[in-house]
């Protein structure tokens, strides 16, 4: 096979996990062989596609920096260069460059770039939270109406329905503005919850409360994201369960839970983890956008709360606190959604195939 | 000899059309019955759509029957619960057509030769050495035991599939066209394979093929099936040599022969048309619209299976 | 003796995929006469559809012609070698000079449409038809020419409500429709039944009889072989293994894997007590073996099949065979 520049670090990488997994067990390498062989050739594949990579490279960039994002940002979220200085003139809506402000800031003169830095923290809470727990609802009504079939099916498939037949946005929008003064009610009356919340969305304490909202949003997006993944795992299931080997197992006396568990979920887990990941920048886009519309936490560094407040200065002339805020959002929706897309011909053995290598 | 299994009267309907229309049924099988001796093949051909697999789940209960009852070592399988329906499971089970989907992709050999054992919680002492066992007698050896079936070819994975039903040591096995996904250098060897296992193990089979050339190597008796109905069965020779339904006539003289002087001088019976759709078969013999030797008689009265000669069975106005 | 219309020089089709380059034809030679039924024979994966489509460059990527010659007669008698024609040009020899059928013929139908306007799309795309009032009369011609029951009806029906050998004919009729010279049939019946096969089999001789077509049959069913052909190729993972008139290749095997195929499947006429398997598997094309690439499965292997790929010899007339046993030492 001709050679690609990344196809020697894509070998050293599979080596090394040969390595550390040899080291755990030592029969592992030797039942696993072409288990390894085939995650070389997906690698292989991934090298040769372009998007694939630059997606693959925004989207860890993107988890890379929600994770790390508080501790590199040159300033605090809640800093302000005004406080700090007393240069009201020169620091208020303060453009690119500005003496120290890389990206420039907002009108309480506070540093948009660690504000950035700080919201990619807030975003990547948000995806880790929304998507198991949507997806788990989701895959295991999907499962049971797609296996069931009969009144289970439609039972469970007309709530899905329903709630689909609601616009998402909307219900969202709905639930947010009910949900936000009970969770802002429960954060006060709990201290621990207070310090847990600041410290998973890297926040001081004293500014917990006014993650109320992003936290309704959260619990809305739990209600309205897991029909979709209860429509797609029952079409999946139903057509793994015309899978000869789904009657095999049947002939030989398997129970329907051991079935479902053991050869229909393993089998959808490929095209699942293609839709969880271009799922990713939906969440991120979707929550960017009911922030907007709540009208935007003032306190809060989060994406969309920085562009809805940052557009009232547009007249100002101050351009980049929409445009980098929305760079921010762009990319990491780009990234997660181009590194979807190779991975759904990755994946998938047919169109792997058609990959050509050369 | 035994029978081991005995089929009576079976019947199974299909529901077709929705809530709203009128429901029609599917007839895929519609009153058979014949006894499967221990230790023999008996073969089940047929066009698609005659209702040979639906035959063939029936008999393993992966199917249940609108009306009709299969006895097997006696009992009615239909009725049986509980333990003894595992045990049941465990003697008798069947072998795919398509080896490309009848294993599950996602597991290693091992794990798909073990399951079974797991599932019936049987004790085999060590696991290796048992799937090891059967992979030598299917024909494989321990270089393939983990690896995935997308690694194999076709023959390879239709001898893992055999072997994962070996597993369980069982008494009757349904092989529902285990060869016609394979290229012929591969399918003799599985044929091969199977008639030797047959021996060693003394199992009985049922074996169904639209491949006549296939059936007569492997099967000891022969049951012709049109529409959901039996039209002649008996000896696979004496079917061979002197077939008597119109249909098994037709179906024997247009099999293709590897052979370009045969082909030149033989005789070919040719039907017109196709068989038709088992919603609405036709009045009286259900093959009279495509019968050569159509009388009056075969549009309105349907004929019986009778005994022609000893253990020959034919179902068709002319012999009676 | 007729002429060849189609001579087809040391094809190759390579397909780059993820696991390699996969040679999945090598260097095949064979040619085409005029007027007869020439059948292309071999397992899965033997490169016989993959030869049959680069007759008119119909391989999509990963897959490359990678080298060889395609030589087609036109009709004023010259040859020209298709793999050179630009889209356009073999656009139009596809249908009007090359017809194809495939092995499943509801996929070659779609479904939205009627049977008719099947017809009249492929004769309006090569200009035969003026009008569609013209396209339905001669659809329902040709249909009539497949012995379609009733055609007049059929023009209107769509797929779904023809069976699966009235499709087939329909596919047959769509082929001819704009008077190809060379017919290619991709294992035409592997999907029916026996008593429909038979069917189709023999309409397929009776239409080459009366248009004088050419016929260039891929199959896997030595049997159809034995009942239509005049010549057969064997193919044998990439390679040409053996060539001849059909008489001889079944009267006198030359290439042990044309007698040990002749030797595994079963014949219904006779009473057979024990077959005899080709052991081994098909060889992977991405790391075929070396020389020969039968010689793993051969019982007459020699030191020379593993180094060298034999040529290809005449043994007999008009029979030629690749295998080291026949080679002049």
């Amino acid at each position: 096979m001709p050679g690609h520049p990344l196809d020697r670090l894509s070998d050293a990488f599979i080596s090394l996990i040969a390595r550390v997994m040899t080291r755990v067990n030592p029969k592992w390498l030797e039942r696993n062989r072409y288990k390894l062989e085939e995650w070389r050739l997906m690698l292989y594949a991934l090298n040769r596609s372009p998007t694939g990579i630059a997606g693959l490279i925004l989207a860890m960039g993107f988890v890379f920096i929600g994770i790390f994002g508080p501790y590199i940002a040159p300033h605090s979220y809640d800093f302000s260069y005004i406080a700090a200085t007393g240069k009201y003139k020169l620091y208020w809506l303060a453009p690119p460059g500005t003496g120290g402000a890389i990206l420039g800031t907002d009108d309480l003169g506070r540093d948009l770039l660690s504000q950035l830095l700080y919201g990619a923290r807030i975003s990547l809470v948000v995806v880790a939270l929304v998507l198991p727990v949507g997806i788990s609802i989701g895959v295991i009504l999907g499962l049971l109406a797609g296996y069931y079939g009969g009144a289970v099916d439609e039972a469970i498939m007309r709530v899905t329905d329903i709630f689909l037949a609601f616009p998402g946005l909307i219900l969202a929008l709905a639930l947010t503005s009910a949900l936000t003064m009970r969770i802002a009610y429960a954060i006060a009356n709990n201290p621990w919850l207070t310090s847990f919340v600041s410290a998973v969305f890297a926040l001081k304490p004293s500014d917990a409360l006014n993650i109320a909202p992003t936290l309704a949003i959260i619990v809305a997006l739990w209600l309205v994201w897991w029909p979709g993944y209860a429509r797609l795992v029952r079409g999946m299931t139903l057509q793994q369960k015309g899978n000869v080997f789904v009657m095999a197992a049947q002939a030989l006396g398997m129970s329907s839970r051991e079935i479902m568990f053991k050869h229909i979920l393993p089998n959808i887990l490929g095209p699942l983890l293609v839709f969880m990941t271009l799922d990713v920048g939906n969440v991120i886009l979707v929550e960017a956008g009911l922030s907007f519309l709540m009208g935007g936490q003032i306190k809060i560094p989060e994406w969309g709360a920085i562009v809805q407040h940052g557009s009232q200065y547009l007249v100002n002339g101050a351009w980049w606190l929409l445009i980098f805020p929305g760079l921010a959002i762009l990319l990491a929706v780009l990234g997660w959604n181009l590194f979807g897309d190779a991975l759904r011909d990755i994946l998938d053995p047919r169109t792997r195939r058609s990959i050509e290598f050369r | 000899m035994p029978a081991l299994i005995q089929v009576e009267n079976l019947k199974k309907y299909f529901p077709v059309g929705g809530k709203l229309l009128v429901k029609q049924w599917v007839k895929a099988v519609d009153g058979v019955s014949f006894e499967i001796y221990e230790g023999e093949t008996l073969g089940l051909v047929g066009e698609s759509g005659c209702g040979k697999s639906t035959t063939a789940r029936l008999l393993l209960r992966l199917e249940e029957p609108t009306d009709g009852k299969v006895l097997f070592e006696g009992k009615n399988i239909y009725k049986l619960r509980g333990r003894e329906l595992k045990e049941f499971r465990r003697k008798a089970n069947i072998v795919f057509q398509d080896p490309y989907t009848s294993l599950d992709p996602r597991m290693t050999v091992f794990d798909i030769i073990m399951e079974p054992i797991r599932v019936h919680k049987i004790d085999v002492g060590d696991p290796e050495q048992y799937v090891l066992k059967l992979l030598y007698e299917v024909g494989l050896n321990e270089s393939h035991m983990y690896r995935y079936p997308h690694e194999f070819s076709g023959g390879q994975r239709q001898r893992i599939a055999i072997a994962r039903v070996l597993a369980l040591r069982p008494k009757f096995i349904v092989l529902d066209e285990p060869t016609s996904a394979l290229d012929v250098s591969v399918q003799a060897q599985i044929l091969n394979l199977l008639k030797d296992l047959q021996k060693k193990y003394n199992l009985t089979y049922l074996f169904i093929s639209h491949n006549l050339a296939v059936v007569r190597y492997m099967s000891h008796r022969i049951a012709v099936m049109y529409l959901g109905k039996i039209v002649e069965i008996g000896d696979a020779e004496e079917i061979f040599e002197s077939p008597l339904h119109p249909y098994t006539r037709a179906l024997i003289s247009l099999i293709p022969v590897p052979d370009p002087f045969q082909a030149r001088k033989r005789k070919k019976l040719m039907i017109q048309g196709e068989p038709p759709n088992p919603i609405n078969p036709p009045p009286g013999c259900r093959f009279h619209p495509r019968c050569p030797f159509a009388k009056d008689r075969c549009k309105k009265e349907e004929p019986k299976l009778i005994e022609y000669s000893k253990g020959h069975y034919v179902a068709c106005w002319l012999y009676s | 003796m007729p002429e060849p219309i189609v001579i087809v020089e040391d094809l190759k089709v390579y397909f780059y995929t993820y696991a390699g380059v996969v040679r999945a034809v090598d260097g095949v030679s064979f040619e085409i006469y005029e007027g007869e039924t020439f059948c292309i024979v071999g397992e899965t994966g033997c490169g016989k559809s993959v030869t049959s489509r680069a007759l008119t460059k119909l391989i999509d990527p990963p897959g490359r012609i990678a080298g060889g010659k395609v030589l087609f007669k036109d009709r004023s008698g010259r040859y020209i070698n298709m793999l050179e024609l630009d889209e356009e040009t073999l656009r139009e020899m596809r249908g009007k000079e090359i017809a194809y059928i495939f092995q499943d013929p509801a996929a070659a139908l779609d479904p939205l449409y009627t049977i008719g306007y099947h017809f009249i799309e492929t004769m309006r795309d090569h200009g035969t038809i003026r009008s569609n009032k013209e396209g339905i009369e001669r659809a329902i011609e040709l249909l009539r020419e497949v012995a379609m029951p009733a055609p007049e009806v059929r023009v209107k029906n769509y797929p779904h409500e023809l069976s699966g050998g009235m499709k087939q004919r329909a596919v047959i009729g769509i082929g001819l429709s704009n008077m190809p010279r060379l017919l290619i049939a991709d294992e035409p019946t592997s999907y029916l039944d026996v008593s429909v096969q038979a069917q189709i089999l023999e309409l397929l001789r009776q239409l080459k009889e009366k248009r004088g077509l050419t016929l260039l049959m891929i199959t896997h069913d030595m049997g159809v072989v034995a009942e239509m052909c005049d010549r057969v190729a064997v193919l044998y993972a990439g390679h040409l293994a053996e060539i001849g008139p059909v008489d001889r290749i079944f009267m006198n095997p030359l290439h042990p894997y044309t007698q040990a195929l002749l030797r595994a499947v079963p014949n219904p006429t006779r009473r057979m007590l024990k077959l005899e398997p080709i052991p081994g598997n098909v060889p992977n094309l991405a790391s075929p073996p070396p020389g020969c690439r039968f010689h793993p499965r051969c019982p007459y292997a020699m030191d020379i099949c593993k180094r060298e790929r034999p040529k290809m010899i005449e043994v007999e007339e008009r029979h030629r065979v690749a295998c080291w046993l026949y080679a002049k030492r």
